[in-house]
Formats: structure tokens, C-alpha cells, sequence
């Protein structure tokens, strides 16, 4: 069985349950959740990935691909996050970012070629040696995705990925980051205010208890008022 | 949870580092104390020696802090407070040894204050037979444990400040009339020696118990009683050293009282200060006064200090130098010739105890703090209790405990025991540097690279350690610092016989050849400089394409 399980999955924060979810997303699919702020979107990523906070709690189980991965550290899921604002490591340059994620193995020349082609594959051809503090806020987050990508993860998991970025940059970022998921064929969970995110991710919109989130008719200038407005920009 | 056993070893280790010595100490020092209390009571000087202890260092502890207080209240938000701000790292790495020697030379009779003043203005064509330093009120003393003191105060209250909400509370407490020193006094300063209430006990144990500083500026006739056991300790027969553990005791016992006395009058002053907060006198006339003494004691003890330590580079290099004169006639560098062979052989022993104390209490500090956030745990207020305890328990109770267990073990008078006890107090000082910056590192790092496939190893090496080198790097500084800096647990454990920077400058300081003295002296501040000079250049060299690692916000 392919795609991520989300089985009878429920987050708690002491007896308060945050989420309830029963879902399969297939592979290529993007399942978006939207939730008010502080609702406990971030921390649901966090459990999805193995990192749950102290003080939270979950039960149910996810399975990816077949493998339970119940138990199983951040490091062995094979799930990859990606955040809101970018979280590049300050130290490291674009290339060593980038090469810390690509999966272990194969020659020094051989991890630089595929960091390379990597950066080219997003337009960001020499890219390489720069420091992550001089670009721009589009480029940070297709190095992001980047890194992520190389991991080879089986899933991917967005934290609003595109809430930073300007209006005109956010559609090609998003464009960008569905067309790559979608050709590794990843199942996909989307955490977002914006409903054009929703749109443009084109899969099931739910909220954390799994039920439908009806979205507006497609205003992409009032969807931007809401994103720009709304909370947690 | 796997690891999680072996992940509290070394938090547990530190711990032991910390309570065990100094518990060991302790009852080393307490059971022969019992048969040497009759030769103490017999000691003609006890009272006064005493009278000195209690008076220099509970008075030093009281003008410190209320000079810390009034600093942060009137200057905190001012815009050359920068500028003190950053002076305050490198005066505290200062060895208390050197401020004392550069602080005697230039209040002494003959030193730099009296010379600029005469004749012209005191007629004194020789140096006056004044006891301006070794005053048998131990005056000189308290100035220069207040000299001392206030950056450290002033540091720790700058760190506790952000947690006092203090903008917002001045904010209303000006709006509401009140002047500024008033508002601070009751809308900031309750929560803020709350904080402060460890480090004001450490500085008051310190100050009750100094052996260098009293060595150097105290009274001689009797000495401060630190300093009259820190004697006994040293004398190669049983029964002074028995008579030492004895006033150890009593100096143990002095410190608790005063401690206790402390904290009841610090009652007493919360309740004065509610009533004042009842009473409504907004007290907006102080604040001139105020603001004008917080100016002279931030920027004019900080000036004090250069100018002593000023004194001991120019007298190292210093040829003839005739009373009055403001400078010496001719500056040569054979006093520095005549003393590097001595000298590079003690700063080798220096610096390799240094280096071995510090480097394991940064393997321990850290140690601590990757298994704090691998295993989640919360630190707890025994544990920071603990902190404190080696630098509240005044050394000089239970370094002779020590003292005597390294004898009998034979470790006595080598360097490597030497580095054990100086580690016992590098330990605290390398915690408190680095905690804030290892708890306040964005975990969200760290998930993002477990996202990627880091296990905790990879994570720790590659990203955590590394993104926090310049803390890493003030903390390491911090440690070689704090260890230049120890006199009693170098003499005592080295039994005389391992000579640091710090020993040999206090040995020479009772010899009064200016010259050398000067220049041990300033040897004792190389090392913490160079040590800050780098913990500086490193991270800048590093990181010189990394911007963001620059502007310091990612540690």
C-alpha cells in the first residue's frame, strides 16, 4: 500500500484533543489543512514527524509506504518538513545545506555534481558557495525545498511554507513546489491560512477534525487581502 | 527511552563535581577543627581579624550592590551605556590578584593619586608616612572589593533585567509622577534582586573571605582572618594546620550568620519598600544626585580599574622614577628580560592548568546541556542551587579539607590536582555563560536537520556545536579567566609548590619591587586577554561570509 496513512491519528494537549484525523493521501496528492492560528497546526506537523513537543500527546499510528513508523526517530521517517520562514542553517553555505541533506553516500565530486544540478534544477545555477543570509526571500525558499527534496524523502510536510513570500513570488513558489511533488509523486500535508494556497494545492481541504473546509470562489486579490491580514504573518 | 540513562551522565557527573568536593572539603576541614579551636581562642588577634572579615565584606557586598542598583536604574537605558556594557566581560576577567596590586599602586603613599596631587597641592616632597593601603580599618579592602564587584553585579543584573519587564514598569511608574530612581526602587528592584540573590551571596562569601585581595590591601597586624588561616594552612606543622581548620570553621560560621543577617535585612527592606510604594512620595528630586553618583561610580570605577592596571604596565617598564614625579624618566624592558625565564616557565604551568580545567568543564557544560534538550528535561532549581554552591561556600572552608585529602593521597603539589580544583570553580562560571545560549538555540534547527536524516550525533556536531561557537568560545575564555584568576585552591592544593601567574604575583607583592611586581602583574592579565582577543577573532574569522552568524541573532 502506497501513500502516507494518517490512521485514528489524535493530538492532545493534556486532555484537550487539538486534532483528529483519519486520512490516506496518495502518492502526489496534497491533503491541506486550514485551522486558525494556535490551533496546534505546527505541533501536528511536529507529531507526523516524530518530534512531538513536551506536554502534547497523540495516539493512532501513521504508516508511509507500508512502514509504521510508530516509534521510529524524526531521522528514520523519511518525512520531510519544511517551515515557514526557511530555517537554512546560518553556518553553512547554500551548497553545504543543500549537501547535508542529500542522502549519504557516493563521492565528494559526485555530492557537489548533484548539489549543483540540484540548484540549477530551481534557477539558481552557481549558487553553491553563497552565504543563505544574502538571498533574497524566493531563492532562501527554493534552497529549502531543495534541501528537503534531496533527503529523498516519501512524504513531505509544509508549515505555510508560502506565508513569507510577496504575492508575485508566492505564485511561482507554490507552482514550483507542487510541480516538484508531484513528479516524485509524494503524498503532501499543507498547513495554511491562505485559501489560494488551498487552491492551488488542489487536493481535499480539511479541517484538523478532517471535515471538509468549503473554500471561497476563486478571488485570488481578496484570498491575498485575507493572507496578508489574517494571523500569523 | 534508549539512551536516555546514559544521556543523564553526565548532568549527574557535573553535579557531583560541583556538591561532593565541597561537601568532602567541608567535613575534611570541620573534624580537625574540633582540637585546634583552643589554640585560635588563644590567637590575640581573633576579634579583630574577625571584626575585619565581617566589616570589609558585608560593607563591600552593600556599596557594590547599591552601586549596581543605582547604575542600572539611572543609566540602564541611557545611550553611552553600551560602551559600559561592553567593558564589563573584560573587567571581570580581571584577576582579583592584578586589580589589587595595579588598585595598591596607586593609592599607595607613593602611587600615582598622591604623585599627580604633590607637591603642588599637598606640599609632600617624600611619600607621606600614610597608611593608605594596609589600613588597620580595612578601608583600602572594601574600595577594592567594590572596585571588583560592581562589573560582576552589574553583568548579572543586566542578564536578569530583560525578565523585570523594567521598560513597561518605569513606563507607568513615570507617567504616574514618580521620578525615576523611586519608580525603579519599587516597580523594578524587587523583582530584580530576586534574581540577583545568589550572585549578591556569592559576592558577599567572596568578600568576607578573599585571601589574595586581603594579602594585598588589607590590614597586616592582624590580618583579615582568611588570610591569618590561609597561613596556618600553609605552615608545614599539624597543630597550625589544626588551629587553620579551626578558624576555617569560625570564618564558615561568620559567613552564615551574616547570610542570615543579609536575608532578614533584605525582609525588612521589601517591606520598607511597600510601605514607600503606600506611601505615594514620587522622591522626583533624587534623581540629579542620583543619576550624577550612577555616572561617576559606572564610567569612574571602570576608569579606576585601567588606571591601576595602567600603573602596573607603566612601573614593569619604568627606569628611573623619582617621587614626585608623575612618569618615569626612562623606560627600559630589562625588568621584563631579567624576569621571562621565570616567567615563561610559570605561565607554561598557567596555562596548562587553565587549558585542562577548562577544557573539561566545557565537555561537562555542554554535555549537560545536549542532554537537557535530547531528553526534554527542564533544568531545576536544586540543580541551579547547585550552581552556585562551590562559589557560595566561601573556599577558604573547605579548600584545607582538600588540602588535607590531597595530602594524604600524595596529590598534593602537582598541576593536575591543581586543575581538579580550579575545575570545581570554572564549572559554575562556564554553565552560566553557556546556558542561555544553548537554551535559547531555535530547536526548529535541529528538526529541520532530523527531517533531513540527522540522528542527535550529527545534529549536535554539525549544526548545534558549531552554530554556538562563539558562545563556546566567550564560555572557554570565561574558564581560562576564572582559573588565572584562583589563588587559594593554587597555593593550597599545590601545597607551594605549583606557582601560577596569580601565586607568584601575590608572593612578590609583599617584597614591594614595583618593577616586578608590575610585571607579573599584567603576565596574570595575558592570558584572560589573549583569551578574550580570540574568543572575539574567531567567530568573525569563521564565520567571515556568514552574515547571519555575524549579527550574532541565530546564537
Amino acid at each position: 500500500m502506497t501513500g502516507l496513512r494518517i490512521e485514528s491519528f489524535e493530538l492532545r494537549r493534556g486532555a484537550e484533543v487539538l486534532a483528529r484525523l483519519d486520512v490516506t493521501i496518495a502518492p502526489g496528492e496534497v491533503l491541506t489543512l486550514m485551522a486558525p492560528s494556535g490551533a496546534g497546526k505546527s505541533t501536528l506537523l511536529a507529531a507526523l514527524a516524530g518530534a512531538l513537543p513536551p506536554g502534547f500527546s497523540h495516539g493512532g499510528r501513521v504508516v508511509l509506504n507500508g512502514r509504521d513508523l510508530s516509534g521510529l526517530p524524526t531521522a528514520e521517517r523519511r518525512i520531510g518538513l519544511i517551515f515557514q520562514d526557511d530555517v537554512l542553517f546560518p553556518h553553512l553555505s547554500v551548497g553545504q545545506n543543500l549537501a547535508f541533506g542529500l542522502a549519504p553516500g557516493g563521492s565528494r565530486t559526485a555530492r557537489r555534481a548533484a548539489v549543483d544540478q540540484a540548484l540549477d534544477s530551481v534557477g539558481l545555477p552557481g549558487f553553491a558557495a553563497r552565504d543563505p543570509a544574502t538571498l533574497s526571500g524566493g531563492q532562501r525558499a527554493r534552497v529549502a525545498l531543495m534541501r528537503a527534496l534531496l533527503a529523498r524523502p516519501e512524504a513531505l510536510l509544509l508549515d505555510e511554507p508560502f506565508a513569507r513570500l510577496d504575492s508575485a513570488l508566492r505564485d511561482q513558489i507554490r507552482r514550483l513546489v507542487f510541480d516538484q511533488t508531484r513528479a516524485r509523486a509524494l503524498p503532501v500535508v499543507l498547513v495554511t491560512h491562505d485559501p489560494a494556497d488551498a487552491t492551488a494545492a488542489a487536493g481535499p481541504v480539511t479541517n484538523l477534525f478532517g471535515q471538509p473546509v468549503p473554500l471561497p470562489e476563486a478571488a485570488p486579490i481578496l484570498s491575498q487581502k485575507i493572507s496578508h491580514g489574517g494571523p500569523g504573518v | 527511552m534508549k539512551g536516555a540513562g546514559a544521556a543523564l551522565i553526565l548532568p549527574r557527573l557535573t553535579l557531583a563535581l560541583l556538591v561532593l568536593p565541597v561537601a568532602a572539603g567541608l567535613a575534611g576541614t570541620l573534624l580537625p577543627a574540633v582540637s585546634g579551636f583552643q589554640a585560635l581562642i588563644g590567637w590575640p588577634g581573633l576579634p579583630r581579624a574577625a571584626a575585619l572579615s565581617v566589616i570589609s565584606g558585608a560593607a563591600s557586598t552593600l556599596i557594590a550592590l547599591g552601586l549596581t542598583g543605582l547604575i542600572v536604574a539611572m543609566l540602564h537605558d541611557r545611550p553611552g551605556f553600551a560602551l559600559l556594557r561592553r567593558l564589563l566581560s573584560p573587567l571581570l576577567a580581571v584577576p582579583h590578584a592584578a586589580a589589587a596590586l595595579g588598585l595598591a599602586f596607586l593609592i599607595a603613599p607613593s602611587g600615582w593619586i598622591v604623585r599627580a596631587l604633590s607637591p603642588w597641592a599637598t606640599g609632600w616632597q617624600v611619600p607621606p608616612d600614610l597608611l593608605l593601603i594596609n589600613d588597620p580599618g580595612g578601608i583600602a579592602l572594601t574600595l577594592g572589593l567594590v572596585a571588583k564587584e560592581v562589573p560582576f553585579l552589574l553583568l548579572m543584573a543586566l542578564a536578569a533585567l530583560p525578565a523585570c519587564d523594567a521598560p513597561r514598569r518605569l513606563a507607568v511608574t513615570a507617567a504616574l509622577g514618580y521620578g525615576r530612581l523611586a519608580g525603579f526602587a519599587l516597580a523594578v528592584w524587587p523583582a530584580l534582586y530576586a534574581r540577583l540573590r545568589l550572585p549578591v551571596m556569592a559576592v558577599l562569601a567572596y568578600g568576607m573571605t578573599t585571601v589574595e585581595m586581603a594579602a594585598i590591601l588589607g590590614p597586616t597586624l592582624p590580618p583579615t582572618l582568611s588570610v591569618q588561616v590561609a597561613e596556618w594552612m600553609m605552615a608545614p606543622t599539624l597543630d597550625r594546620m589544626e588551629t587553620g581548620a579551626a578558624g576555617a570553621a569560625l570564618q564558615l560560621a561568620l559567613v552564615l550568620a551574616v547570610m542570615g543577617l543579609w536575608h532578614l535585612a533584605g525582609r525588612l527592606g521589601a517591606v520598607a519598600l511597600r510601605r514607600g510604594a503606600e506611601a505615594g512620595r514620587r522622591v522626583r528630586m533624587a534623581d540629579g544626585p542620583a543619576r550624577a553618583l550612577a555616572a561617576l561610580a559606572g564610567y569612574g570605577l571602570p576608569a579606576v580599574l585601567g588606571l591601576a592596571l595602567a600603573g602596573l604596565a607603566l612601573w614593569s617598564v619604568a627606569g628611573r622614577w623619582d617621587y614626585p614625579a608623575a612618569l618615569p624618566e626612562a623606560l627600559t624592558l630589562k625588568h621584563w628580560a631579567r624576569a621571562a625565564p621565570a616567567l615563561g616557565s610559570t605561565l607554561a604551568t598557567t596555562l596548562a592548568i587553565a587549558a585542562t580545567a577548562t577544557a573539561t568543564a566545557l565537555v561537562l557544560v555542554i554535555g549537560c546541556l545536549e542532554a537537557e534538550r535530547r531528553a526534554g528535561l527542564a533544568p531545576g532549581r536544586a540543580a541551579e542551587a547547585a550552581l552556585y554552591l562551590p562559589l557560595m561556600v566561601p573556599q577558604i572552608a573547605f579548600l584545607p579539607g582538600l588540602q588535607m585529602a590531597a595530602l594524604a593521597l600524595g596529590l598534593d603539589g602537582h598541576w593536575p590536582a591543581v586543575a581538579a580544583a580550579h575545575l570545581i570553580f570554572v564549572l559554575p562560571y562556564a554553565f552560566l555563560s553557556l546556558a542561555p545560549a544553548f537554551r535559547g538555540w531555535d530547536a526548529r534547527h535541529g528538526l529541520a536537520a532530523a527531517t533531513l536524516g540527522a540522528g542527535p550525533a550529527r545534529i549536535f556536531w554539525r549544526i548545534r556545536l558549531p552554530m554556538l561557537l562563539a558562545p563556546v568560545a566567550t564560555a572557554a575564555a570565561l574558564g581560562l579567566a576564572v582559573s588565572v584568576g584562583q589563588y587559594l585552591p593554587t597555593l593550597l592544593i599545590g601545597a607551594g609548590r605549583v606557582g601560577t601567574l596569580t601565586t607568584e604575583a601575590v608572593a612578590l607583592a609583599s617584597g614591594g619591587n614595583r618593577r616586578l611586581i608590575g610585571a607579573w602583574g599584567l603576565a596574570q592579565l595575558v592570558v584572560p586577554a589573549a583569551g578574550f582577543a580570540l574568543a572575539l577573532a574567531l567567530p568573525r574569522l569563521v564565520f567571515r561570509h556568514r552574515r547571519a552568524m555575524l549579527a550574532g541573532g541565530a546564537a
